[in-house]
């Protein structure tokens, strides 16, 4: 069986802010139905590579295409029906619904003068039950507690329905039975729909048990690229959070616990 | 859930509020006249045969020309400033992602004001105090731009940074200008800081330049919404942001200038008529720009209407009358629950 054609591919992607370089030389490919995950310590570039690689950012070298096109030949709209992300932190400055708010992730797959119809608003109730809130429709969004509105967000991604999910940190703010039911969720939604998940996260043993891939930034440049059971070790991730870590085995299942 | 009958129904309320404002405009003042007459002078002299009760060709000529040479153009140059001044507010609030924001919040009524005092100052003509207003005005809107823009980066924190302290550069200038001023036009240039729509000589720039506004922010209005969420869901989208923010502040700068230039800087229009539209129908720009420029242009139409009947034959400054009709308004619908009967 052939693997399917990826999602996203990038090559010798350097991306860099002003004064340093955050990663040099990235070869990545994402299949539908991969689910990889990026870690490093507070301030290694993992938001502005995830930037990079959804195309809201300009690498400094190397090419990026998104479903075999580049992101400027897609257009930004076009690009919209293909990925989608969910940034770190949710602003609201103005009032609004909790179903208004879903319905946002529609707006690319409408033309300029349609409003959203009731297909539409059935994607958005369907995201919004998904992650518990369906009973929420006609809050205002500025009510919500972290929790609810990081759900929120997440409901919003997949209301936008993209191949290709970006997310930043999902799990913070959500509670223990939360963040299980988020990663289930994604990946339930990555394999009904084909899609595939890239996200930033934090928790070790979430990412070992959810990710298939994972991807360790060390902020200066060097990257480690690898199966999640192969590249979350306690060396490695001892020497790239400079905390030594210990393993536990429990049930046949790996746990990484500080040491 | 926003939907386009829910938003007509609102257009069509807003509609008929506007043209209840338009009547009373027309029939209010020195020479009172009834509704009838009214329609007997919009008719023009001999239309429709609509009879006029006191009757005598002059009574009407007169009530035509009352109606025709000064109310209807003074209502329409009223309504088109309020309706400006509101589109520009809105858009500004968008922008500036702020609902706190108005139209003079980034410095453009602080340039026309230091362009039409100073050409007051100098006794130039009347066109050229209306030149230096929209030139003043453009000038702020440039050097503000210019300035926020410089690094690439143009915040928002950035832009309304710059256009405060621009906006507070011409505060001094204006002043200035004003203790530099002879007695005898100090009145006039009072009557300009505070708005006053006696001033206006013709209401088509104005109103033309509010249906191009509409014509040219409609299309992105569900953009809008969007970029009223942040710049990056925004783009994430589909939004091309840079493009947009570009488009609505020189759009929101423009019809600020022209309502400056129209009739001075009337405050609290702006801020106060797409704030009450939000807390009455929600954030959906789709539906808050046609109806914050309609509540704008009927409030304003109203403020004049009592601003030269309250204490004829003196006129009042209108900016003063939005504020003082404005100020209670916005507070009973802020003490309100929010999102009320019409969500």
């Amino acid at each position: 069986m052939s693997a399917a054609a990826p999602l996203l591919e990038a090559a010798a992607l350097e991306v860099a802010v002003p004064g340093r370089v955050l990663v040099r030389g990235l070869a990545l490919a994402v299949a539908p139905g991969e689910r990889l995950v990026i870690l490093g310590r507070n301030g290694s570039g993992k938001t502005t590579l995830l930037h990079t690689l959804a195309g809201l950012r300009d690498p400094r070298a190397g090419s990026l295409s998104l479903c075999g096109r580049a992101y400027a030949e897609h257009g930004p709209r076009q690009a919209a029906r293909l990925r989608g992300l969910m940034a770190q932190q949710q602003l609201d400055a103005f009032p609004a619904t909790v179903l208004e708010t879903a319905l946002v992730g529609r707006h690319p797959h409408l033309g300029r003068w349609a409003w959203e119809g009731a297909a539409d608003a059935d994607i958005a109730r369907e995201s919004l039950a998904a992650v518990g809130l369906a009973e929420f429709e006609t809050r205002d969004v500025q009510t919500l507690s972290g929790g609810e509105r990081q759900r929120l967000a997440l409901a919003t991604l997949l209301t936008q329905r993209p191949r290709l999910l970006f997310l930043d940190e999902p799990l913070a703010h959500l509670d223990l039975g939360q963040q299980v039911a988020a990663l289930e969720l994604l990946e339930r939604h990555t394999e009904e729909h084909g899609a595939a998940a890239v996200m930033v996260l934090h928790d070790i043993n979430l990412a070992l048990r959810w990710a298939g891939r994972a991807l360790l930034l060390a902020g200066d440049g060097r990257f480690e690229l690898g199966g999640a059971g192969e590249v979350l070790t306690p060396e490695r991730l001892g020497a790239l959070f400079g905390h030594g870590l210990r393993e536990v085995v429990a049930e046949g299942r790996r746990y990484l616990v500080p040491g | 859930m926003p939907t386009r009958r829910r938003a007509l129904l609102v257009l069509a309320v807003l509609a008929l509020a506007t043209a209840g404002a338009l009547a009373l405009a027309l029939a209010a003042g020195s020479l009172r006249l009834s509704p009838a007459e009214v329609l007997g002078a919009l008719a023009g002299p001999g239309g429709a045969g609509v009879p006029i009760s006191p009757s005598s060709a002059s009574g009407s000529e007169l009530a035509s020309e009352v109606v025709l040479g000064l109310r209807l153009p003074r209502a329409l140059a009223a309504f088109a400033c309020g309706g400006l001044l509101a589109l520009a507010g809105a858009l500004m609030q968008v922008l500036l992602r702020n609902p706190l924001a108005d139209p003079y919040v980034l410095g453009v009524s602080g340039g026309a004001a230091v362009g039409a005092l100073g050409a007051t100052l100098l006794a130039a003509p009347l066109a050229l105090v209306h030149g230096g207003a929209f030139g003043g005005a453009l000038a702020a809107m440039l050097l503000v731009f210019g300035l926020a823009h410089g690094d690439g980066s143009w915040t928002q924190a950035r832009l309304l940074l710059t256009g405060v302290v621009v906006a507070a550069g011409c505060g001094a200038l204006v002043a200035l200008i004003l203790t530099l001023a002879p007695e005898e036009r100090l009145r006039g240039m009072l009557f300009w800081l505070m708005g006053d729509v006696a001033r206006a000589t013709t209401p088509w720039p104005a109103l033309l330049t509010l249906a191009v506004g509409l014509a040219l922010a409609l299309p992105f209005a569900r953009e809008l919404n969007l970029l009223a969420r942040g710049e990056l869901p925004a783009r994430a989208l589909g939004v091309d942001s840079p493009r947009l923010r570009a488009l609505v502040y020189g759009l929101a700068s423009l019809l600020t200038a022209v309502a400056v230039t129209t009739a001075g800087s009337i405050g609290f229009v702006g801020l106060i008529v797409p704030h009450a539209i939000r807390l009455l129908v929600g954030n959906d720009q789709r539906l808050l720009l046609p109806a914050a420029a309609l509540g704008g242009g009927a409030l304003l139409v109203v403020a004049d209407t009592a601003a030269r009947t309250l204490v004829a034959p003196q006129q009042l400054p209108v900016g003063v009358l939005t504020a003082l009709l404005g100020v209670p308004l916005f507070l009973i619908l802020l003490a309100r629950q929010p999102r009320g009967v019409l969500s």
